[in-house]
């Protein structure tokens, strides 16, 4: 770990340092949004949604090249697939009568699977893993103020809206008899996992981005009374597992993105085990 | 329009799937009434709760409440819903849950006035040792003590209960009808009951619903009008007496 430390404050390791920094700030978004999505126990929508980002990217990547719309950055494309993924999951688990989980389930692969395609028709190489799992030691200083600008929107949002965001998790049908428009914020909290969702496909991928967004809130609920200490507690917690696991990888020469799932998977599970066991005695 | 008259249903229809659930229904309920909405499962009972908030649509007839839609009234009334509705793992203390009684377009975030409102609410429920408590620490009578006070908390003129006798043993019952009683002087009172059976001694009326519609006052129920609610034969559970190793003693 002392070398890990040396490796930060070495003035050639500029994309550690970026990815330490990177970690702590996207932290904030993953705790405040991770405890929206844990309470209200849409982790499967969040699913849906991160992996339509793949659909979005490949997009992107597909008319950049065919078309010639080299400002059309993957980015753009994972941000206009989520949203539009966001509010259609949203709308489908609102008036879905029946078959609500084969909806989505369908969303989810249609996402991901034409992604694929459309990277197959895109001439040129592209390395698929460091979007499916990750790589947080590619991210520039341009990542950064993307996260920074995330952070700064959704703690604006969330403050504002708290009372409202809460209701909605904790009894939805109550607030709209109280005469407030449940579906828009449920919906602008889907919009807003959608993004967060975007920005931590950086560091750990599309297929483990669930993991970092549900296990910490998940290990949070264990010890916080109040949502919002369930936030602050997931804040932290996401912070220690991104940085804990990027020490890692650098020291092992792992890849960052499992390795970080693998540290706060194997703490939730344990502690998981720990306290059934004590709540048995 | 009679200003007494709080709820008006008329020759309201609904249907869920081709399955007729409420058929040409006409309800009034007057003000100041406490009634006890009873009925088979399946016959309807939580639907015309769903009805009278406005959550819900008759495919045919009309409601009104205090002369309007009922999605115009719904700021006037209070609602209780199943706490087993509710996620039990949530992390909310009973202050977080009650203020939200006071939710409103305009409330972003909670004043000094509605935090003195809903402690107002919590005291009339006799819940006051148990602010700071975590809600999901709570008995199910405690809990629905709760969501009481989180419905008292917006001042309804009428009080809309669903299911509040579910899971309860009869002593919180006995509590909550108290409360109950107490309440009814300054509001409505419509609860759901699942238990046609009982039916505590300050209902004033019972509304029975299978498709149909009826409300009778509690001194005319009788087991011919329960064998009529579910079509059956069936004893009736009398509570009016005290239960001895002996046999029943009358008093």
């Amino acid at each position: 770990m002392i070398d890990v430390f040396h490796a930060v404050i070495d003035p050639d390791n500029l994309f550690l340092r970026y990815a330490f920094i990177m970690g702590g700030l996207a932290s904030i978004s993953f705790g405040i949004i991770g405890t929206f999505v844990t309470t209200k126990r849409i982790g499967y929508l969040a699913g849906a949604i991160s992996h339509s980002v793949f659909g979005g990217i490949g997009l992107a990547l597909f008319l950049q090249v065919k078309a010639n719309l080299a400002w059309f950055d993957p980015i753009l494309g994972a941000i206009l697939a989520a949203i539009i993924a966001a509010v259609t999951v949203g709308l489908v688990s609102l008036h879905a009568k029946e078959r609500e989980d084969t909806i989505i389930g369908t969303i989810w692969a249609l996402g991901m699977a034409s992604g694929i395609l459309l990277i197959d028709k895109t001439p040129g190489y592209f390395n698929l893993s460091s979007y499916l799992f990750g790589d947080i030691l590619l991210i520039s200083s341009k990542d950064l103020l993307y996260v920074g600008c995330l952070d700064a929107l959704i703690l604006g949002v969330c403050v504002l809206f708290f009372n409202r965001f809460f209701s909605v998790c904790f009894d939805s049908e109550f607030m709209s008899l109280r005469g407030i428009n449940t579906t828009f914020f449920y919906l602008l909290l889907l919009i807003l996992t959608a993004l967060t969702i975007v920005l931590l496909v950086r560091i750990v991928g599309i297929v483990l981005v669930i993991a970092l967004l549900t296990i910490p809130p998940a290990i949070a609920s264990f010890y916080a009374k109040r949502l919002w200490q369930m936030m602050l507690y997931s804040i932290l917690l996401c912070t220690l597992f991104t940085w804990a696991g990027l020490g890692v990888s650098y020291s092992f020469s792992l890849s960052s993105g499992p390795t970080i799932i693998v540290l706060s998977g194997a703490a939730y599970l344990t502690l998981l085990f720990i306290h059934y066991f004590f709540k048995k005695k | 329009m009679h200003n007494s008259h709080e709820i008006i249903l008329a020759k309201v229809s609904f249907a869920y799937k081709q399955r007729r659930i409420l058929k040409d229904v006409d309800l009034v309920v007057k003000k100041g009434e406490f009634a006890s909405i009873v009925g088979p499962n399946g016959g309807g009972k939580t639907t015309l709760l769903k009805l009278i908030l406005g959550l819900i649509k008759p495919d045919k007839g009309k409601i009104l409440i205090f002369g309007k839609a009922p999605d115009k009234a719904r700021h006037n009334i209070g609602y209780m819903p199943q706490y087993a509705h509710l996620d039990m793992a949530f992390p909310a203390n009973v202050m977080d849950v009650v203020l939200m009684g006071r939710l409103a377009r305009k409330t972003l975030w909670f004043s000094k006035k509605d935090r003195a409102r809903a402690l107002d609410a919590i005291d009339e429920v006799g819940m006051s040792d148990f602010v700071n408590t975590g809600f999901n620490e709570l008995s199910g009578g405690q809990k629905q003590r709760i969501l009481i006070a989180r419905a008292l908390c917006s001042d309804p003129a009428i009080l809309l209960l669903d299911e509040p006798t579910a899971n309860v043993d009869h002593q919180t019952e006995e509590n909550l009808f108290s409360i109950l009683k107490k309440l009814n002087s300054k509001m409505t009172i419509l609860l759901v009951s699942h238990d046609i059976g009982f039916v505590s001694k300050y209902v004033k009326s019972v509304i029975c619903v299978n498709r149909q519609v009826v409300i009778h006052p509690t001194t005319i129920m009788n087991g011919a009008l329960i064998k009529d609610i579910y079509h059956g034969d069936l004893k009736m559970v009398r509570h009016d007496h005290r239960c001895a190793k002996e046999g029943h003693i009358n008093d």
